[in-house]
């Protein structure tokens, strides 16, 4: 194992620098680049110190509590961290500052909506899931149902997020490394999914805990900085702040207020729903929760990250405003556009604010974060296919080590699949695929979960048509609705009048899980409803749970 | 788990009250978070004009304060809930767990 890390890491380390060297030149707009030796410095320092992680954690990676869930024994303030990690992606730090910069207000409005699912998911979900669960969410979405039907359908609702989650954060990648480095979008994706294969198939969760961690702080360390920056040169007055914004505006004082982003309440609420409750059904953010020992320290984790989150984007409001304030209009402008485009607001005010070698900071703290966020998914997804797939339908004798060999295979494929979506989804809207990822969450996974917790009527055939009409029908009324249907296809006029239907589909999915459970009378559903009292006492006191100290 | 203990578990008055005080609880203050996020977006949705109002000097609108507002409520719902688990549930979790193991 040691002799394969040693070589990966020269070789990953050998391989970068000449090629971001050479293609320094391979900017658009002609425009020629100098080469960013301050941004190749850290990034290989970054990839340099993850790698070590993998190979450290590699070493300690021996059972299948080891690979799915850190052996159980992070704590509440790591995996907080880990979990602010896992949750400001590329979509947050660059799409939220971005968004910020271009519209003003409306952009803070989707960073609470990215918020509020965090508090809920603490008082409802993340105790119970500690003291049900085992590695996936599909072991508590099953615990007292028929297992194979549902852990098909929770492993697909689970394995469609990650997949289309993953295509957003390799487009992102893709997109920065071309603008930093000027390497070339493909062998960017290339790159990333090269490294994340080696940190998930050699780390598991450990490396992959630790890379989250030391991102958040970095990502953490590095959005104060700009914030404090960006005050500094604004007097420490909000006033001024927002008053030289809107001067570099041309005096529009629109980006102040809500400029009609959720104007249509279908459209807004549906959208809220999403992000609300998408949150509580992202299954390497449910994941988290069976790295810790036990319900103690993952409300903890909630808490803290809830703090961490928050605090990143009272930040990433004060950033984006710092960019209209002190970007525009400056050499980072080509034309009346942003060199790299709106989502680079946050990297151009990092150089503005601190240089050079702040810049270099920055940027190799962004390729960080979706590294990171990168890993977390491919880790959840595999573990859909060998947890829930493999060992819980296919294999039902699966031996761990089986097991785990399946894990390290479905990453590699998994790792794959990403480069190559990576690769045709070029140049789709990142923003959009989020939000497809979070309205799935929220209409297949989430009412399962939740139901299958709080409802002693629920019965196996309730959740599976459930779960599958949500699932379906999210898909089906996004491939409908203007994005896909008008803007992607076009078809013309779009069938489904709303952007985000999450409103209908989760609604969809709770009522048909009511009334298929309550119209079931087999002797299946006797059982599933017996069941309940006892996965009920577990879940609210962890007696029978998994431990940390098992093995 | 075996008939006998879930029995003897269910009637417990720990346990009762520990499902009581946090089931009430958990819906109270998911509530409240649902409540001020949907009025927030509703107002949006509904009443956009309001959020043209100043409060202060002559560029910082309502929506400011309002917005970092609702992100620190989140905040401290969670902390309130951490600090309400810690410190009676755990003691009911654990007497429930001294009762019957």
């Amino acid at each position: 194992m040691a002799q394969v890390f040693k070589y990966l890491g020269a070789f990953i380390a050998l391989a970068l620098l000449p090629v971001a060297a050479m293609a320094a030149g391979a900017i658009e707009g002609g425009e020629k680049q100098p080469i960013n030796w301050p941004a190749i410095t850290m990034f290989v320092i970054f990839v340099g110190g993850t790698l070590y992680i993998t190979y450290w954690a590699a070493q300690r990676t021996k059972s299948a509590k080891d690979f799915y869930a850190a052996g159980g024994g992070i704590t509440g303030f790591q995996n907080g961290l880990a979990l602010a990690g896992d949750y400001m992606s590329a979509a947050s730090f660059l799409g939220i500052t971005g968004m910020v910069y271009l519209k003003g207000y409306d952009g803070l409005i989707f960073a609470i909506g990215f918020l509020v699912g965090w508090p809920i998911m603490l008082f409802l979900m993340s105790e119970r899931l500690r003291n049900l669960g085992k590695f996936t969410f599909a072991d508590v979405a099953a615990y007292r149902f028929k297992q194979t039907p549902i852990r098909v359908l929770a492993a697909f609702g689970g394995i469609a997020v990650v997949i289309l989650y993953l295509i957003a954060q390799m487009v992102g990648a893709g997109k920065l490394i071309e603008l930093l480095f000027g390497l070339d979008f493909n062998y960017a994706v290339l790159l990333v999914g090269a490294l994340i294969i080696a940190y998930v198939t050699f780390g598991g969760m450990l490396a992959t805990t630790w890379v989250q961690i030391i991102k958040a702080v970095l990502l953490l360390a590095g959005a104060t900085f700009i914030a404090i920056m960006v005050m500094y040169y604004m007097d420490f007055s909000f006033e001024t702040l927002f008053k030289t914004a809107v001067e570099n505006r041309n005096g529009d004082m629109n980006i102040l207020f809500s400029g009609g982003f959720v104007s249509d309440p279908v459209n807004a609420i549906s959208l809220g729903i999403a992000l609300m409750f998408g949150t509580a059904g992202l299954p390497h953010i449910l994941m988290r929760f069976f790295t810790v020992p036990d319900a103690k320290e993952a409300r903890k984790s909630v808490f803290f990250a809830t703090g961490f989150i928050g605090y990143f984007y009272i930040l990433a409001f004060i950033i984006g405003f710092g960019a209209v304030a002190l970007v525009v209009g400056s050499e980072y402008f080509a034309g009346d556009k942003l060199v790299g485009g709106n989502n680079m607001a946050a990297i151009h005010l990092s150089h503005v604010v601190g240089g050079d070698f702040f810049l270099g900071f920055i940027s190799a703290v962004a390729f960080a974060t979706i590294l990171a966020v990168v890993s977390g998914l491919t880790l959840a997804g595999a573990s859909a296919l060998s947890h829930d797939i493999y060992a819980n339908v296919i294999n039902k004798n699966a031996t761990e080590a089986q097991e785990t060999k399946v894990a390290r295979i479905s990453t590699l494929v998994i790792g794959a699949l990403a480069i190559l979506f990576g690769i045709g989804f070029k140049d789709q809207n990142i923003a959009f695929v989020v939000a497809l990822a979070f309205t799935i969450a929220a209409s297949a996974n989430f009412p399962v979960l939740i139901m299958s917790m709080f409802w002693s009527g629920m019965t196996t055939r309730g959740a599976v048509i459930g779960g599958w009409l949500g699932l379906i029908s999210a898909v089906v009324m996004v491939v409908l609705g203007p994005v896909v249907w008008t803007q992607i296809l076009q078809m013309g006029e779009a069938v489904v009048p709303y952007k985000f239907p999450a409103l209908f589909t989760v609604a969809i999915a709770f009522v048909s899980i009511w009334f298929f459970s309550i119209t079931d009378k087999s002797a299946r559903a006797k059982e599933d409803k017996e069941g309940f009292e006892a996965q009920f006492i577990r879940s609210q006191t962890g007696i029978g749970a998994e431990s940390a100290s098992e093995h | 788990m075996d008939q006998e203990k879930i029995e003897k578990i269910k009637n417990l008055p720990e346990y009762q009250q520990l499902v009581k005080e946090r089931t009430s609880l958990a819906w109270i203050l998911s509530g409240a978070m649902l409540v001020v996020y949907y009025g927030f977006i509703l107002l949006l949705a509904f009443n956009p004009e309001f959020f043209t109002t100043i409060v202060s000097g002559e560029h910082i609108s309502i929506g400011f304060p309002l917005g970092v507002a609702i992100i620190v409520f989140a905040f401290l719902l969670t902390g309130y809930y951490v600090k309400k688990a810690n410190a009676d549930f755990d003691e009911l979790t654990a007497k429930i767990k001294k009762e019957v193991e």
